[in-house]
């Protein structure tokens, strides 16, 4: 990469240049870089995920000067900062709500990695560095979460803690070793302090190293297509400084409408109740960023052979991450960007309204019933033959019992009155419930990437053909309007 | 391995320190539970349940054949011969450790945990949903006919 352009005029900055190369270092990182000509808005979460990690490190870093770290305390000093610290209200709702832009820019991140195709050859290890970017980032919001030591706090911490219980054998004593106690209490959340300070930092790390990994091979663009020459790049600065400023505007103002319009929009009421160990409130969700997850950690409602339900959950939840760092070797299929595959591009929109609906079903109680087929003819059937078994010294009842005419006159038989039995038919319906909903979006996900992406697609999908360079694509379709406004 | 036992400390120093230990048990008077009632008192940082149950409760969960439940356990061996009526359990759901409500919640008219759907008998033993494992019972000895120590 062309870091060589960068020649201080004035003598003191050359001085320093000979003794530490970092001003060319920035130079080429965001000056002379040369970058694809074609990089469409989709290129800019990367800098807008950057800029969002200062963003909460600057306002971590002094919210920590307030913030009192112990289990009495803490929620107080959290309403001190709210309503006595000067501009410690701000300085909290750009930390909490800046979480959320964090996530959020993220998330469109990834999908665009997704789409284009950035995570095969030459750019797994990039890939992956991001991966490890998210990961940290989850950790590190799930930490700081639990500071305010709110109920949503608390209740967040313990579920989330008592997700290493499913572990077979060990479990129990990495949860305690987690909590450094019998329950989620002081040593907790001290250590969950410390470390929500000491992550952000590992994270900066990691990007750092994220940034030189793409500085290899360079940018992917929405081609998917290598970069030949000079004709098909443009320097860095001005030309996407200026779109990502841009972009920059957009973010800040969203920023600005949830920090002074509806900072408490995308929180649960319930973190401004103090903790308390001895209740749970009635319906605990976790942040929006983590509602997916919690979809697929509930879907499994269901042993499979001596696997149970609960450590199947949390196996789904954490492969479905997981599974993305074998990504590369998941699809390979030698065209990078989705606008040439049609199959493919299908795929991802279903990928992408399948996480949505995830997100959906995880902020919904799993038993909200979305379709219902009315009575469960056999489950009432089962509960009439239990009753009528028991009335009659185990006797199966004689009659119609594949239809409700025939089972009320059997019920009546066992004694149950008619009341019972309208409650019965009442209750027992089959139905489409928000776990069914959940069942399937997550098979979805899985099916994507481990059935349709390496089986699959490359069996049924042709390709379109490549353009043959970026130059010529970008040229032709600047060419093809003038050429018809010609005519 | 010389790098394995310095980590050691580092790992260990996360561990339930003396001071937590030493704050293991807890005292409680079960004069004022009514029949059909519960308390609830703090034991290391958790809630402890302890129900005083009805005539009607101890024979619903002694109708249900042992060999059915998830996690089999017959309801004498939750109690202690004597207080068959005490039911003394801590209240954390096995599944993710959700405080369950209850007594007279759920299916079973025992306890429902709101956070996925538990539901528990009443010898608080896991009927539907997804916690594996039954209310635990913690180790407990009578003082006195309506005093407890738990621990
Ligand atoms: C990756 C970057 C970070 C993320 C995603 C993040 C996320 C969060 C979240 C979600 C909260 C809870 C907000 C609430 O509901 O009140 C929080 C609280 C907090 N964070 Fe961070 N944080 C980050 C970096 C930092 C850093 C570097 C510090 C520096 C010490 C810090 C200090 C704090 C403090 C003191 C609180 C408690 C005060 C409060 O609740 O607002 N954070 N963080
Ligand atoms: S914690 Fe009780 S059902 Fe999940």
């Amino acid at each position: 990469m062309s870091t060589g352009s960068f020649q201080p005029k004035n003598r003191a900055v050359r001085w320093f240049e000979e003794r530490l190369p970092i001003l060319s270092l920035l130079h080429g990182t965001l000056v002379a870089y040369p970058a694809p000509r074609n990089l469409n808005y989709w290129w800019n979460f990367g800098s807008l995920a950057g800029i969002a990690l200062v963003l909460q490190i600057l306002t971590g870093v002094v919210l920590a000067m307030h913030y009192i770290p112990a289990t009495g305390l803490a929620f107080d000093s959290v309403e001190r900062i709210m309503r006595d610290v000067n501009y410690g209200w701000l300085l909290r709702y750009l930390h909490a709500n800046g979480a959320s832009m964090f996530f959020l820019v993220v998330y469109v991140h990834i999908f665009r990695g997704l789409y284009y195709g950035s995570y095969k050859a030459p750019r797994e290890v990039l890939w992956m560095l991001g991966l490890v970017i998210l990961l940290l980032m989850m950790a590190t919001a799930f930490m700081g979460y639990v500071l305010p030591w709110g109920q949503m706090s608390f209740w967040a911490a313990t579920v989330i803690t008592n997700l290493f219980s499913a572990i077979p054998v060990f479990g129990d004593e990495i949860v305690r070793w987690l909590w450094g106690g019998f329950s989620v209490d002081q040593p907790t959340l001290q250590r969950f302090f410390s470390l929500h300070y000491l992550l952000p930092f590992l994270i900066v790390g990691v990007v750092i190293l994220h940034i030189w990994a793409l500085h290899i091979p360079g940018s992917n663009n929405p081609l998917g297509i290598d970069v030949k020459g000079p004709q098909d790049q443009v320097p860095f600065h001005p030309y996407y400084t200026a779109k990502d400023a841009f972009g920059l505007g957009i973010f800040l103002i969203v920023l600005g409408v949830l920090v002074f319009y509806m900072p408490d929009a995308l929180g649960h009421p319930d973190n401004y109740i103090p903790a308390n160990p001895m209740v749970t409130p009635p319906h605990i969700v976790p942040e929006w960023y983590f509602l997916p997850f919690y979809a697929i950690l509930r879907a499994f409602t269901f042993d499979i052979g001596p696997i149970p339900a609960k450590l199947l959950g949390v196996i789904a939840m954490f492969g479905s991450i997981l599974l993305l760092f074998f990504l590369p070797w998941l699809d390979r299929s030698p065209v990078r960007s989705a606008t040439f595959r049609p199959v493919y591009k299908k795929t991802f929109w279903l990928l992408v309204a399948a996480s949505i609906g995830l997100g959906w079903v995880g902020a919904n109680p799993p038993d909200r019933v979305l379709v219902d087929f009315g009575p469960d003819v056999d489950a009432i059937a089962d509960q009439v033959a239990a009753a009528y078994a028991a009335n009659h010294d185990g006797a199966a009842p004689a009659g119609d019992v594949e239809s409700l005419a025939g089972l009320r006159e059997i019920a009546v038989a066992a004694g149950m009155s008619e009341r019972d039995f309208e409650t019965l038919v009442a209750e027992e319906h089959v139905t489409f419930d928000m776990v069914h909903l959940g069942q399937l979006l997550t098979l979805y996900y899985f099916f994507h990437f481990l059935i349709l992406l390496p089986f699959i697609i490359p069996r049924v999908e042709r390709p379109r053909p490549l353009p043959e360079s970026i130059a010529a694509a970008v040229l032709k379709t600047k060419a093809a309007p003038a050429a018809a406004a010609a005519q | 391995m010389g790098a394995a036992v310095a980590l050691w400390p580092f790992i260990d120093q996360m561990n339930p320190a003396a001071d937590t230990l030493a704050l293991s048990s807890t005292e409680a008077d079960l004069s004022p539970v009514a029949p059909g009632q519960q308390i609830v008192v703090k034991w290391r940082g958790k809630p402890v349940f302890i129900v005083n149950r009805t005539k009607h409760m101890i024979e619903e969960a002694r109708a249900v054949p042992v060999d059915s439940l998830r996690d089999p356990q017959s309801d004498e061996e939750r109690v202690k011969p004597g207080h068959e009526n005490w039911l003394i359990m801590v209240g954390v759901c096995t599944h993710l450790g959700c405080v369950p409500i209850g007594p007279h919640e759920g299916s079973y008219d025992g306890w429902f945990c709101p956070c996925h759907g538990s539901h528990y008998d009443t010898a608080g033993r896991i009927r539907k949903g997804p916690a594996p494992k039954n209310l635990a019972v913690p180790d407990y000895e009578f003082t006195a006919p309506d005093r407890v120590r738990i621990g």
